[in-house]
């Protein structure tokens, strides 16, 4: 968009699982990209690839697990092919991690200030005072009150919204540029999952740090999100501005997907509902893998794979918007 | 209709003891420590209809889900089934086909080492409903049908089905023993979004096909508000507020009702910001005194420390509140 290039750039992204019966294609050629100070929301239903493709970002495939093609670019530089002690240096001073669960993220052996400051002096040459000094910085800033007494707590200490701001604030100790959040907030319940959106935009406002948020709450998305990638299958469906697709969705799976949503505000007698599943990875329908279920596939759908294709304000990986072709359907 | 309503609860209470050992309390002084889950709560719920239970985890709702089938004995207060104490009721297998349960996680509830149609036939078999294996059979099959599975699909193990397939199997499995009343623990929040659309577009068809009656237990109030007939919100182990379902949506009562509402994300993006609601859930073991939202609630006052609201009607809801009662809520 801008003349200034995106903080990281994934493309053609391929994750292959070599299994006993076969390869199985978990990331097929997916490509998008993030700016500094931009929030990428990533949806789809379990299984679709997103957290395989956040695992990905920070280098912590679970083996077999592979990149079998493409490439992965912070600020410029490949990231994808570094050694393992390589990475490490990047993760946690660069890419900042945030998982769904914030029990198994922190070490019930240590004190959440030990931790901070562990992240801290890893990363950066500061004396254990300073460390410890801005650990109670972070976790005020996170919302932990009394943070100067809380620092000395362990994990089990705290309630599970308290956790997982201590989690949050351990991914932006070390001042990342890119924070992968992955279910932030799913273990949570909505009173306390509001402030913990709350608290993660206006950080990345704030710092100006890129995040990618990978959630199947498309109400957390809409609300936090500035583009949505939509994944099914392992590929990208469609991606655009966030308000384009949840309101005037191009691709029919997001449209199915918007359109099963409980809607707060009135009481349907039938939702709406996308029949079937989404395949297995071991039996990918060719073409389009979204074309058994889809209620405008036609003839070239189970053929050919499209690729990302503009369709109005947002790409959709789709034939209907093949110009010279839609005529067909 | 003046019916016996086919499941009532009158002030039932469930309380677990948390203490520590006897040894260790008489080195550290101590008392019992009582985790009162449930605190008296009443409410019924009508044949044929569905009642939903909202609220926080912590708040007791799947409690007062086991105390609705009989997997806990009520502490205190009654739990009548169909007009009948319901562990008297519980006593004569009849009346126990007449109530089943789905649960929340379809991985766990499942034995993977049975076959889906051993799994679904189990009921029958227990209850001796069917004389043959044949018309057991044939059953399993009409089931199968039912829920939107193929008939093939009873050789199968759980593992072979996805999560949404994985609920069907613990629908149908329910459905067999022919139950009237079914209690629903979280049937859905274990499931993506566009399967749950599935689902629950199955449960309001097979509720409206065979008259069945539900009690509906959920986090999530957009689901809620899709599948009730009347909502009870309730907060550490009490009913907060109880309204019909529309009531309740067009006109929130309870402050706590009120945030739990406004703390959703907005998906039509209208720009509208999400208030979050202040602090967490206190613990049940050391409630707050009086009324157990007061140290969250914008309309807190000195009665709402010391006084327990009684849920008292307000308009076509009951609702428990001081503020409300004393008019104080600018609504």
């Amino acid at each position: 968009m801008s003349a200034q290039s995106p903080l990281l750039e994934v493309r053609h992204l391929r994750v292959e699982f070599p299994t006993r019966r076969g390869t199985l294609l978990a990331l097929d050629d997916v490509s998008f990209t993030i700016s500094a100070g931009e929030v990428l929301g990533v949806v789809g239903e379990s299984g679709a690839g997103k957290t395989m493709t956040g695992a990905a970002i920070i280098g912590l495939l679970e083996p077999p697990g592979r990149i079998a093609a493409g490439e992965i670019c912070l600020d410029g530089k490949r990231i994808d092919n570094l050694r393992y002690e390589d990475m490490r240096r990047i993760r946690g001073k660069h890419i900042g991690a945030i998982f769904q669960d914030p029990l198994t993220t922190l070490n019930p052996l240590y004190t959440v200030g030990q931790q901070l400051a562990e992240t801290m002096t890893t990363h950066s040459p500061i004396t254990p005072a300073e460390a410890r000094k801005r650990a109670i910085g972070w976790l005020d800033l996170v919302g932990i009150p009394a943070a100067a007494q809380r620092i000395d707590s362990y994990p089990h200490e705290f309630s599970g919204g308290m956790r997982q701001r201590v989690v949050i604030a351990l991914a932006l100790c070390a001042e990342p540029r890119l924070i992968v959040a992955d279910e932030p907030t799913t273990a949570l319940d909505v009173s306390i999952q509001a402030q913990i959106i709350t608290l993660l935009k206006s950080l990345a406002r704030e710092k100006g740090t890129a995040m990618m948020l990978v959630t199947h709450d498309m109400g957390v998305i809409a609300e936090t999100a500035d583009r949505v990638a939509v994944m099914y299958a392992g590929r990208i469906a469609e991606i655009g501005p966030v308000r384009n697709v949840v309101k005037q969705a191009s691709h029919p799976y997001t449209v199915g997907l918007m359109g099963s949503i409980p809607p707060l505000d009135r009481r349907v007698e039938r939702l709406a509902q996308i029949d079937g599943a989404m395949p297995r990875l071991s039996a990918i329908p060719k073409g389009c893998a979204y074309n058994p279920r889809c209620p405008k596939a036609f003839a070239r759908c189970s053929q050919d794979r499209p690729e990302l294709l503009p369709a109005g304000a947002t790409q959709a990986a789709c034939w209907l918007y093949a110009g010279e072709v839609a005529g067909n359907g | 209709m003046a019916d016996t309503p086919m499941l009532e609860l009158r002030d039932a209470a469930r309380y677990f003891d948390v203490s520590r050992p006897a040894l260790q309390r008489l080195m550290a002084n101590e008392g019992k420590r009582i985790l009162r889950a449930v605190d008296g709560i009443s409410f019924a719920v009508p044949k044929g209809t569905t009642l939903s239970l909202v609220g926080e985890s912590g708040c007791g709702k799947s409690t007062v889900a086991r105390l609705a089938v009989g997997l806990y004995r009520p502490s205190g207060g009654r739990v009548m089934f169909d007009g009948r104490d319901l562990a008297e009721a519980r006593a004569a297998s009849e009346q126990r086909r007449r109530m089943q349960m789905i649960f929340q996680d379809p991985y766990a509830s499942l034995n993977p080492r049975w076959r889906v149609r051993d799994i679904i036939a189990e009921p029958i078999r227990a209850f001796g409903l069917l004389p043959n294996r044949a018309a057991q059979e044939a059953r399993v099959v009409e089931l199968l049908t039912q829920v939107g599975l193929s008939p093939l699909d009873g050789n199968k193990f759980p593992h072979e089905f996805s999560g949404g397939q994985r609920q069907r199997i613990s629908i149908a499995r329910a459905l067999s023993s022919n139950p009237e009343f079914l209690v629903c623990d979280e049937p859905t929040s274990a499931l993506d979004v566009s399967v749950q659309a599935q689902i629950l577009n199955l449960m309001k068809e097979l509720q409206s096909r065979m008259g069945l009656t539900y009690l509906f237990i959920s986090h999530n109030l957009a689901v809620v508000r899709q599948v009730s007939d009347r909502i009870g919100v309730m907060y550490l182990g009490r009913i907060a507020e109880f309204a019909p379902a529309e009531s309740l949506f067009r006109r929130p009562r309870h402050p706590y009702t009120r945030a739990l509402m406004e703390a959703i994300p907005d998906l039509d993006m209208t720009g509208r910001t999400r208030i979050p609601v202040g602090g967490e859930v206190p613990s049940p073991i050391t409630p707050p005194s009086g009324c157990a939202f007061h140290p969250r609630c914008p309309l807190a006052g000195p009665r709402c420390k010391a006084e327990h609201p009684e849920l008292k009607p307000a308009g076509d809801a009951m609702v428990a509140c001081h503020a409300i009662e004393e008019g104080r809520d600018a609504a």
